[in-house]
């Protein structure tokens, strides 16, 4: 220990409980503090320790599950551990790629919270070498009727396209989901894609004693100091005040940092680089020495700052966006200086590399903060927290489960309610086509985006049924995998791999652990069975708000390959007269549906079961045809079955279909009533549509048949109307006017 | 034919219209590769077409197009403008162009206030000049925009002489080419989607004719607008 922090020592009993508690610490984990510096903190030192100790930084809650997931494949070039993951493409290229969460800031400043999320994201996969492709955005409030809802859903939506506009980086796709259990702590989950050369991807890891330290981008200043401690609490209704605490984007900045970044990326300049998100300084030179196993000297005063007179701890703590952090070749600082000057942006020596395995903070030569880089991170606690495992719920059989009066009346509800309505309205508030190369829009299955100059595509996509995760977290878990595997199939990819971001309640409560853990299992036994593994992720815990957790919604951002973008398809009906075919077994599972709790307000019953087999089987079947040619469309089975696939099948060609029911009255529906039938949600399901004549459906139905695979044509496409069993045709302009009405007119347009 | 790209800080369609421009120079002859014009160079080569590209230059933080009609780059393309070289602004590029008085008028934020992407109709208001004359005269393309701020403004009598001179150069439209109310995605001014100067070497316009000038991408009407400007000016 320097002489320098003595004098601060002697007054140590600044540090009080209260100030301990303030950083998020508890008792014990501030006496390991004590333990690892042999001695008390400073107060500059203790707000380092709480950042990098924080549940947001450390991942002490969750750790010992995630390492249960699985991480490896042949296509696996990094998976977790880096600041996104990494997978081969093919043709000498990685698609890099990670989701992370923005949730408490979005929800106590929604513009600044998505869009500061929105640029975190991508900032977490440019620093890899990657540029950024497509961005994605899973989110979740609360209920429309909830005063705060509507400002919310306002002001995450004009943030993201904020953000992602200016960068000039398409907004492709993503969920916007509506539930109770989301008042008081919305979700906002962002996903970056992009693509770099294979044998040119950056790490964090620093190395080369005595290497210049250099610090890229905007200036420092005093927002966001404590965010990842935020992050890592729970609300109550004093959280408004915590807006300070939320960071302010500059996606101007941004892309130039992107530009800047991605050219000096093309030299040989860099050593490691890492960008500066939660816990800003202090995080990311902590994880480039350590992951180098070297030290860190920084000179404060070299910090590009925005105010005077900012300290250490601010500094430090800063969580300013638009920041990176980079070890450069002492010979290449003329070169990258250049760079970053030609850009108009902050460049400054702010420290070296040292072998002393120390991180040790200097202000005008003077010793301010002195801390052993691996003790602390050795150190960082890991807790293996109990947890109970959710009660199963009952099962429900498809006939206890009562009937519409009128199904036409129940689908156009469905279609025109807040989960199953267009999201025209939040998307089209999203540049999806500045880049020129976005084949599949939103709106579909998966987003198409091809690789820039060629014949490829990645199918993206972000998928999670918090509805399925509270009554079964396993299989919830299992279904948010393999939803997204279908998502990606259904337009022709091969699914490649995933990264999650896992949004929970308090860990510290065994029932939320519970949760967390089997949505872990079910992920991982998903993920195992249909070779996608996992590469990055993020955990968001302490979703709370006075005490009550959100439902378990760990939502997964799958990313998959197509070789010969001329080889997919959509959901849109393409031509009258084609047969309609359902690929899957349907028993009509009724469970935890939206048909039960939108149309009969009941939210009970065991998730539909998950059959990873049928699953493969199903999708490896679906995939082949539409690469053979063989389907004019296809469309995944979700949220709402069958009825609400058609609707939006019909709605995207402009094209109606008159519908039959397996049997040849619609009372005849087999074992299960017509209305489990239109409304279940049984899994591992496709809607397709055989293009031209008789002999194409019949040999799609005997390739099914081959391959195992349940199958059966229940309609034909053609007219203006969609008409089920037994029914009166439904228009498709009605249809419409549900579907597309109900957002515009719930945010006042 | 040579073609220079202005690239703005905070720039990004500047690479999707030169791989339109590409697409439509090649195969023929003695034609050169777009050329990349950084904004503080004002003394690049001599130049067939200048483009200034969409995105979000400066930020936009002032007044969309404002800054950037203040840059070095922007004095020279003037200059170059008034001596007759053809110009097209898309998008941000038409905000610069009517920062910088080369085309009359102003783009207000949308009139419904929101950024807005997706497909619309135009309809080819003339087909005779550089720009569009691969196009007939009264037909309709479908391509898309992307904008907060595409609400063209002029006053009646400026509106009145554009009229008369012919310098309208696209109108949003219905499918069928109706000019609409409804058609109108912003706001415009007798839903005006692109003017010209009047000598008709000047195009601003707030679609984007370079992200559907590939079939790929779900259409290509864009691209005649391009493959028309490598003819006239080869």
């Amino acid at each position: 220990m320097s002489e320098a922090v003595r004098p601060n020592l002697a007054r140590s009993g600044e540090i009080t409980p209260e100030i301990v508690a303030e950083h998020g610490l508890s008792e014990a984990e501030y006496d390991r503090v004590i333990e690892v510096l042999g001695r008390e903190p400073n107060l500059l030192e203790l707000g380092i320790f709480s950042v990098m100790w924080s549940e947001h930084c450390s991942y002490k809650s969750s750790k010992i599950w995630l390492k249960t997931l699985p991480t490896e494949g042949p296509q696996v070039i990094l998976g977790p551990g880096e600041n996104a993951g990494v997978i081969d493409i093919g043709e000498g290229l990685a698609a890099i790629f990670k989701m992370e969460s923005h949730n408490h800031p979005s929800f106590i400043e929604p513009y600044q919270g998505a869009a500061t999320g929105v640029g975190g994201i991508l900032r977490d996969v440019f620093t890899m070498g990657a540029r950024p492709i497509a961005n994605l955005n899973a989110l979740r409030f609360g209920d429309p009727d909830h005063p705060r809802t509507r400002h919310l859903v306002a002001g995450v939506v004009a943030g993201v396209g904020g953000y992602g506009n200016c960068v000039g980086v398409p907004t492709v796709g993503g969920e916007v989901n509506f539930d109770p259990g989301y008042n008081g702590n919305i979700l906002v989950n962002a996903m970056t894609v992009g693509i770099a050369r294979k044998d040119r991807i950056f790490t964090s890891g620093a190395s080369g004693i005595g290497n210049p330290i250099v610090y890229v981008g905007s200036k420092t200043g005093r927002d966001g100091i404590h965010g990842a401690t935020m992050a890592s609490a729970e609300f109550d209704d004093r959280s408004e005040a915590k807006r300070p605490t939320v960071q302010v984007g500059d996606p101007f900045t941004e892309k130039l940092l992107i530009e800047a970044c991605l050219e000096l990326m093309a030299t040989d300049a860099i050593v490691a680089i890492q960008d500066l998100g939660a816990a800003g300084l202090t995080c990311s030179s902590f994880e480039m020495a350590s992951k180098g196993g070297l030290g860190v000297e920084l000179d404060l005063e070299t910090v590009p700052c925005r105010e005077d007179g900012m300290t250490p701890y601010e500094m430090m703590l800063s969580e300013s966006q638009e920041r990176m952090l980079m070890v450069i070749e002492p010979a290449k600082e003329d070169l990258a200086r250049a760079v970053f000057e030609k850009w108009d942006l902050e460049f400054a020596v702010i420290g070296r590399l040292t072998d002393t395995g120390r991180m040790v903070l200097k202000l005008n030569g003077a010793v301010v903060g002195d801390l052993p880089i691996d003790p602390l991170a050795e150190a960082a606690p890991e807790y293996d927290r109990p947890w109970t495992p959710t009660p199963a719920p009952a099962e429900l059989a498809p006939g206890s489960v009562p009937a519409p009066e009128d199904m036409g009346r129940a689908l156009l509800d469905l279609v025109g309610s807040p989960d199953l309505c267009s999201r025209r309205w939040v998307w089209e508030q999203y540049d999806h086509m500045v880049m020129a190369d976005t084949v599949g829009r939103p709106g579909g299955d998966a987003a198409l985006v091809r690789i820039h100059g060629s014949d490829r595509a990645l199918a993206i996509t972000t998928d999670c049924t918090p509805r399925y995760c509270q009554a079964d977290p396993k299989a919830g878990g299992a279904q948010a995998v393999a939803e997204a595997w279908r998502n990606l199939t259904a337009v022709g990819a091969q699914p490649l791999a995933i990264t999650d971001n896992l949004n929970f309640g308090n860990p510290e409560r065994p029932e939320i652990m519970g949760q967390l853990v089997g949505c872990i299992q079910g992920i991982g036994e998903a993920c195992a069975a249909l070779g996608m593994p996992v590469v990055s992720g993020n955990v968001s815990l302490y979703n709370e708000t006075n005490g009550k957790g959100i439902p378990p919604t760990p939502v997964i951002g799958a990313v998959g390959l197509v070789d010969d973008i001329a080889r997919t398809t959509d959901i849109a009906f393409k031509a009258a007269g084609e047969a309609i075919v359902l690929i899957g077994e349907t028993r009509g599972h009724l469970g935890a549906s939206i048909y039960l709790r939108d149309a009969l307000g009941r939210r009970e019953g065991a998730a539909p079961p998950v059959d990873l087999a049928a699953e493969k089987r199903h999708g490896d079947l679906v995939r082949g045809l539409i690469r053979g040619g063989r389907v004019s469309a296809c469309h995944d089975l979700a949220d709402g079955g069958l009825a609400v696939a058609l609707a939006e099948m019909a709605l995207a060609g402009d094209l109606g279909a008159t519908i039959e029911a397996p049997g040849s009255a619609p009372e005849d529906a087999g074992e299960t009533p017509l209305h489990a039938w239109l409304f279940g949600e049984d899994q591992a399901r496709y809607l397709v549509t055989a293009p031209g004549a008789e002999e194409a459906a019949e040999s799609l139905l005997e390739a099914a048949r081959a391959a195992g695979v349940p199958a059966a044509r229940i309609g034909v496409t053609g007219g203006p109307a969609l008409t089920l069993p037994g029914g009166a045709p439904i228009s498709l302009g009605e249809l419409r006017a549900a579907h597309e009405g109900w957002l515009p007119r719930y945010m006042g347009d | 034919m040579k073609a220079a790209i202005v690239v703005f800080p905070g720039s990004n369609c500047d690479r999707d219209v030169q791989v339109a421009l590409r697409q439509s120079m090649r195969g023929a002859p003695g034609h050169d590769e777009p050329i990349m014009v950084w904004h503080k160079d004002a003394d690049f080569e001599k130049v067939d077409l200048i483009v200034l590209p969409g995105g979000f230059s400066y930020g936009d933080y002032l007044r969309c197009g404002a800054m950037a009609a203040h840059s070095p780059a922007m004095t020279e393309v003037v200059r170059r403008a008034k001596a007759g070289v053809p110009v097209l602004g898309i998008c941000n590029g038409f905000q610069m162009l009517t920062e910088t008085g080369l085309l009359p008028g102003a783009l207000l934020r949308n009139a419904g206030l929101k950024f807005v992407c997706r497909d619309v109709h135009i309809r080819v208001e003339t087909s005779q000049s550089p720009f569009t004359g691969r196009y007939q005269t009264g037909q309709r393309l479908r391509v898309p925009i992307a904008h907060h701020d595409g609400n063209y403004v002029a006053d009646e009598e400026e509106l009145e002489r554009l009229e008369a001179r012919g310098q309208i150069a696209f109108r949003y439209c219905e499918p069928d080419g109706a000019v609409t109310e409804a058609a109108n995605p912003n706001g415009a001014a007798r839903n005006v989607a692109g003017v010209f100067n009047e000598a008709k070497t000047v195009l601003g316009l707030m679609p984007h004719p370079e992200r559907l000038a590939d079939s790929a991408l779900g259409g290509a009407d864009g691209r005649p607008l391009f493959d028309g400007l490598v003819e006239a000016l080869s």
